[in-house]
C-alpha cells in the first residue's frame, strides 16, 4: 500500500473538521446538514481506511451501517425543516430559540 | 354491666363523630336525638355500672377493664384500659348525669344559633373527653382525657370564634391550662422514673414502700401533680381563664364548671390520695392554695355585676373548698362536694343562661330586677341552688361545705386557720348569692321597657332540666349526712375503698359537741351573709353606694379582680412579647429569614450569571461541544 | 499511480469540502458535496474497497443528494439573505476551534503513524469481495443489519408525518 495510513487518517480529520466548523459556523439549516454528511465522510473514511489496513473487513460493514444511518437522518432532518420552513418561511436556525423560553 | 364499661365512653364519641361528620346534612330533631341520646345512654350505662358496683361487698369494688394495649415500649406498657371503682363509679355517674341534662337544656337555648351541629358535636366530645379522664386506669390515658377537655373547652370557649373576645378567652384557657398540664405531665414523667409504672392501682399500693414519708421525690410528684390540677381546677395562681371562660355560651359554662374540665383536678389528687398523703408539704400547699382561693375568689365575687362571672368566681371558691378538703386529707369530703357543686353550679349556671334567654343576652345584674314575676320556674330553681351553695341546713351545699369546713378544724392536717379560710368564705359565698338573687329577681325592676315586654319564661326544654336539677341541689346532700345529725355519711363511707387507708390517717379526735360547735356556727355564718345581703339589697339599697364610697380604694380594688389580669400581663405577658418580638426582629427576620433569603439570592445570582450561556441557539450549544473536545483531546496530547 | 491519485482525490475532497461551507447558495453548496462525495468514493476505491465506493456513489452521491436536491428546489431557497451575524464571537470560535481540532488530530497521527507499522496482511491490493462482505453482514452483524432495517422504516414513518401538511 503505497499511501501511508496516517495521511488518510489526516485526510478524514481535515474533512471531519470541515464538518464541524460548517455545523458551527452556517446558518442555513441544509448546509448545516450537508455539514454533517461531511462529517460522516470524514468517519466512514477512517473506518475504511482502517479497515484495508488491518485487512478487517468489519469496518466496512460499519460504513454499510453508518450510511443506511445517514439515509434515515437525512430523511427525517429534511423534512423537519421543510415542516420549519412551512411555519416560519425560513430556514435560518437562528429564527429558532424556542428552546429557551 | 361492669364488663360493658366501655359503653360509656362510646356513645358520646359516636355521637361526636356522627354529628361532626354528617351533621350538616341532617335535621334539627336527629342531631338532637344524637346528641342528647348518646349522653343518655351514656347515663344509664353509668347507672347500671354503679348500681352493679353496689351490689358487690365494699372491699371488691374494684374492677379494671382492658380494652386494648396502646403503648408497649420496653418496661413501658399501656393499655387503653378502665378502672372502676367507687370514685370513678360516682364520676361517671355525675358527669354523664350533669351533661345529659345540659344537653337537652342546649337544645332550647342555643335553637337559633347558625352552629348548631357543631356545638353540639363539641360538645359531645367535652363529655368523652371527661369520662375518659375519669375512667383511666393509668395516668398516660387520664392525660389524654386531661388534654382533650382542654381542647374541647377551648373550642367551646371561643364557639362564638367571630367575636374577638370569645377567641381571646379561648386561647387564654388553653395557654394558662398549658401551664398547669406541663407540670402535669413533668410529674406523670417522675412518677414513671419512679415506680416504673404509670398505672394507678400498683402506684397507689406500693407508695408507702417506694416513697420515703416526706421526702423530696414524693413532694416532687405530688406538687408538680398539683400544678396541674391548679391549672385545670383554676386555682390561686391560674384561675384567671376561668372568669374569661363566659365567653362561651353559658350551658357550656355549666358544663365546665359543674360536669367536666374544672372537676379533673380534684379528682386527679383524689384519685393519687395515697402519694399525696405521702408528701405532708404538698398536702400543706393544696390546702392553703385551696383554702386562699376559696376566700380570694368569693371576695371578688362579692362587687361583680355580671351574672355569670359572680357564678364564676364563686365556682374558684367552691373549688377551693374541695381543695382544701383534699388538703386536709378529707377526699371523700371534696368528692362529695364536688358531686353537690356539680348539681347547683350547673342549675344556677342554667338559670343564668335562662335569664339571658330571657333577657336578650343581658349580662348586668345592675339592669335587672324583679325578674322573679316574669320566670317563676327560674327564680325558683335559682332559688334552691342559692341555698345550697349558701350552705343552709337541708339543703345538700350545707352536708358537704359544713364536711369541708369541719374536717379543716379537725383533722390531723386542719388548722385553726384554715378553717378561717373556710368559714369567711363561707359568709361571703352566702352573701354574693344572695346579693345576686335579690339584684336578678327581687326589688323594683330596673329593665329597659323592651326587654320588660320580652321577659319570658324559658320553654320546657330548658325548665324541665332546671327543675330535675333543683331536686338533686336540694336532696343530694342527703347521702352523706354526718353521724352527729343521725345520718351515716354513706358518700364517704362509700368511697373509703378508693382512698384506702388514707381515711383511718385523718380520723377525726375531736368530740362531738365541738363539732355541734362548729356546725351551729357555720349555719349562722351562712344566716349572717344571708341577712347582710337583706339588708344591702333589699332594705336600704342606698348602703352598697354609701360604703363603696366610703371604701373607695378598697372597693376599686376588688372590683378590678385585685388588678391580676392587669399584673399578669405586665409581669409575664408584656416580657414575654418583648422577647417574642426580640425573636421575631432580630432572630427569625434577620438571621433566618436573612440566611434562607441570602442563599435564594446567591443562588439567583449565579443562575443570572450561567443565565447567558443559555442563549437556546443549537449552534452556540454545538460550540460549547466542540470546545469540549479540544480541551479533552489537548489534556490527553499534553499528558 | 496510486499516490497521484489519491493527491488528487484528497485535494478535490477537502477543497470541495470547504466550498460546501463556503458558498451562500444551497445550491452550490449541493454540488459541491456531490463532488466531495465522489471523490471520497475514489478514495475508497484506490484502497481496494470497491463494494463501499460503489455504495457510496450510489447512496449519497445518488439517493441522498438527490433528496437534498428535492428539498432545495421544493423550498426555492436562494442565496441566504440572513442578514450579518449578531454573534460574531460564534463564527470566529467556530474557525479557531476547527483549525485546532485538525493541529491535535493531526499531532496525534503523527505521533502515532509509527505504532501503525506495516498492515499486517501486508500490500494485497484488492481485497474485498462481496461474498466476504456479505457473508459477515448476514452472520455475524445480522442484528444490527435487521435493526439497521427497524430504523429505516422509523425514518419513513418519521419523515411522512413531520412533512405531510395534512395527515
Amino acid at each position: 500500500m503505497p499511501v501511508p495510513l496516517g495521511y488518510y487518517l489526516g485526510l478524514a480529520a481535515i474533512i471531519f473538521t470541515v464538518g464541524v466548523i460548517g455545523v458551527l459556523v452556517r446558518r442555513n439549516a441544509i448546509i448545516i446538514l450537508m455539514s454533517i454528511e461531511l462529517m460522516l465522510n470524514g468517519a466512514n473514511l477512517t473506518l475504511v481506511a482502517f479497515s484495508v489496513h488491518l485487512q478487517e473487513l468489519s469496518g466496512q460493514v460499519f460504513v454499510f451501517l453508518v450510511m443506511t444511518v445517514a439515509a434515515a437522518e437525512a430523511a427525517v432532518g429534511l423534512a423537519i425543516i421543510v415542516m420549519i420552513f412551512r411555519n416560519r418561511e425560513s430556514v435560518n436556525v437562528d429564527n429558532l430559540n424556542i428552546m429557551k423560553w | 354491666m361492669l364488663d360493658k364499661v366501655w359503653l360509656v365512653l362510646l356513645f358520646p364519641l359516636l355521637g361526636f363523630l356522627l354529628n361532626g361528620l354528617f351533621g350538616w346534612k341532617f335535621k334539627r330533631g336527629l342531631i338532637n336525638l344524637i346528641a342528647c341520646g348518646s349522653v343518655g345512654l351514656s347515663f344509664l350505662v353509668s347507672l347500671g355500672v354503679f348500681l352493679d358496683l353496689l351490689k358487690l361487698a365494699p372491699e371488691a369494688r374494684h374492677f379494671e377493664k382492658v380494652l386494648f394495649p396502646w403503648v408497649v415500649s420496653g418496661s413501658f406498657k399501656t393499655a387503653f384500659s378502665f378502672l372502676v371503682d367507687p370514685l370513678s363509679a360516682l364520676m361517671i355517674l355525675v358527669v354523664s348525669g350533669v351533661a345529659f341534662l345540659i344537653h337537652i337544656y342546649s337544645t332550647g337555648y342555643m335553637h337559633d344559633d347558625p352552629g348548631y351541629v357543631r356545638y353540639f358535636s363539641y360538645l359531645n366530645l367535652f363529655t368523652f373527653s371527661m369520662l375518659l379522664l375519669v375512667l383511666a386506669d393509668n395516668l398516660l390515658l387520664m392525660y389524654i382525657g386531661w388534654e382533650a377537655v382542654g381542647l374541647c373547652s377551648y373550642l367551646l370557649i371561643g364557639f362564638w370564634y367571630e367575636k374577638k373576645s370569645a377567641a381571646d378567652a379561648g386561647k387564654k384557657a388553653f395557654i394558662v391550662n398549658r401551664i398547669g398540664d406541663f407540670g402535669f405531665a413533668l410529674g406523670i414523667m417522675l412518677t414513671f422514673v419512679i415506680f416504673g409504672t404509670v398505672y394507678f392501682t400498683p402506684i397507689l399500693e406500693r407508695a408507702p414502700e417506694v416513697l420515703q414519708y416526706g421526702g423530696a421525690a414524693a413532694t416532687a410528684i405530688t406538687l408538680l401533680l398539683f400544678l396541674g390540677a391548679v391549672g385545670k381546677s383554676a386555682q390561686i395562681p391560674l384561675y384567671v381563664w376561668l372568669p374569661d371562660a363566659m365567653e362561651g355560651p353559658t350551658p357550656v359554662s355549666a358544663l365546665i364548671h359543674a360536669a367536666t374540665m374544672v372537676t379533673a383536678g380534684i379528682y386527679m389528687v383524689a384519685r393519687l390520695s395515697a402519694l399525696f398523703l405521702m408528701a405532708p408539704v404538698s398536702m400543706l400547699v393544696v390546702a392553703i392554695v385551696g383554702g386562699v382561693t376559696a376566700l380570694y375568689a368569693a371576695s371578688i365575687g362579692l362587687m361583680q355585676n355580671d351574672i355569670k362571672r359572680v357564678l364564676a368566681y364563686s365556682t374558684i371558691s367552691q373549688l377551693g373548698y374541695m381543695f382544701l378538703a383534699c388538703g386536709v386529707g378529707a377526699f371523700g369530703a371534696g368528692i362529695f362536694h364536688l358531686m353537690t357543686h356539680a348539681f347547683f353550679k350547673a342549675l344556677l349556671f342554667l338559670c343564668a343562661g335562662s335569664v339571658m334567654h330571657a333577657l336578650a343576652g343581658e349580662l348586668n345584674i345592675q339592669k335587672m330586677g324583679g325578674l322573679k314575676k316574669h320566670m317563676p320556674v327560674t327564680y325558683w330553681t335559682f332559688l334552691m341552688g342559692t341555698l345550697a351553695i349558701a350552705g343552709i341546713p337541708g339543703f345538700s351545699g350545707f352536708f358537704s361545705k359544713d364536711e369541708i369546713i369541719w374536717k379543716a378544724f379537725s383533722s390531723a392536717q386542719g388548722h385553726f386557720l384554715l378553717w378561717f379560710l373556710g368559714a369567711a368564705g363561707a359568709l361571703m359565698t352566702a352573701f354574693y348569692m344572695f346579693r345576686l338573687l335579690f339584684l336578678t329577681f327581687h326589688g323594683k325592676s330596673r329593665l329597659t321597657p323592651e326587654l320588660e315586654k320580652r321577659a319570658h319564661e324559658s320553654p320546657n326544654k330548658m325548665t324541665v332540666p332546671l327543675i330535675i336539677l333543683a331536686v338533686l341541689a336540694v336532696i343530694g346532700g342527703y347521702v352523706g349526712i354526718p353521724h352527729l345529725l343521725g345520718g351515716g355519711n354513706r358518700i364517704e363511707k362509700f368511697l373509703e375503698p378508693s382512698f384506702g387507708q388514707v381515711s383511718k390517717a385523718v380520723e377525726t379526735h375531736h368530740s362531738g359537741g365541738v363539732e355541734l360547735l362548729m356546725m351551729i356556727i357555720s349555719v349562722l355564718i351562712a344566716l349572717g351573709g344571708v341577712y347582710l345581703a337583706y339588708t344591702f339589697y333589699i332594705k336600704k339599697t342606698e348602703l352598697p353606694k354609701k360604703l363603696a364610697e366610703r371604701y373607695r380604694s378598697i372597693y376599686t380594688l376588688i372590683y378590678n379582680k385585685y388588678y391580676v389580669d392587669e399584673i399578669y400581663n405586665a409581669v409575664i405577658v408584656q416580657p414575654l412579647k418583648f422577647f417574642a418580638i426580640i425573636c421575631w426582629r432580630f432572630f427569625d427576620v434577620i438571621v433566618i429569614d436573612g440566611s434562607a433569603n441570602g442563599l435564594a439570592k446567591l443562588v439567583g445570582l449565579i443562575g443570572n450569571l450561567i443565565r447567558r450561556f443559555e442563549t437556546g441557539y443549537v449552534r452556540n450549544y454545538a460550540l460549547g461541544f466542540v470546545v469540549g473536545v479540544v480541551i479533552i483531546l489537548g489534556y490527553f496530547m499534553l499528558r | 499511480m496510486v499516490t497521484a491519485a489519491f493527491i488528487i482525490f484528497g485535494l478535490a475532497a477537502i477543497v470541495s469540502a470547504i466550498m460546501v461551507i463556503s458558498f451562500r447558495n444551497p445550491m452550490a453548496s449541493a454540488i459541491a458535496l456531490i463532488v466531495t462525495l465522489c471523490s471520497i468514493a475514489g478514495l475508497f476505491a484506490i484502497m481496494g474497497a470497491t463494494f463501499v465506493a460503489a455504495l457510496q456513489v450510489i447512496v449519497y452521491a445518488g439517493a441522498i443528494m438527490v433528496l437534498f436536491l428535492f428539498v432545495i428546489m421544493l423550498l426555492n431557497l436562494k442565496r441566504d439573505e440572513f442578514g450579518p451575524e449578531k454573534r460574531k464571537i460564534q463564527r470566529t470560535l467556530g474557525i479557531i476551534l476547527g483549525l485546532l481540532l485538525v493541529l491535535e488530530v493531526g499531532i496525534f497521527i503523527q505521533a502515532g503513524l509509527g505504532d501503525f507499522g506495516p498492515s499486517p496482511a501486508g500490500d494485497k491490493g484488492s481485497f474485498t469481495s462481496i461474498t466476504e462482505l456479505s457473508s459477515l453482514l448476514f452472520t455475524k452483524y445480522l442484528f444490527a443489519f435487521e435493526v439497521t432495517s427497524l430504523l429505516l422504516l422509523v425514518a419513513i414513518v418519521g419523515a411522512v408525518i413531520l412533512a405531510k401538511k395534512k395527515l
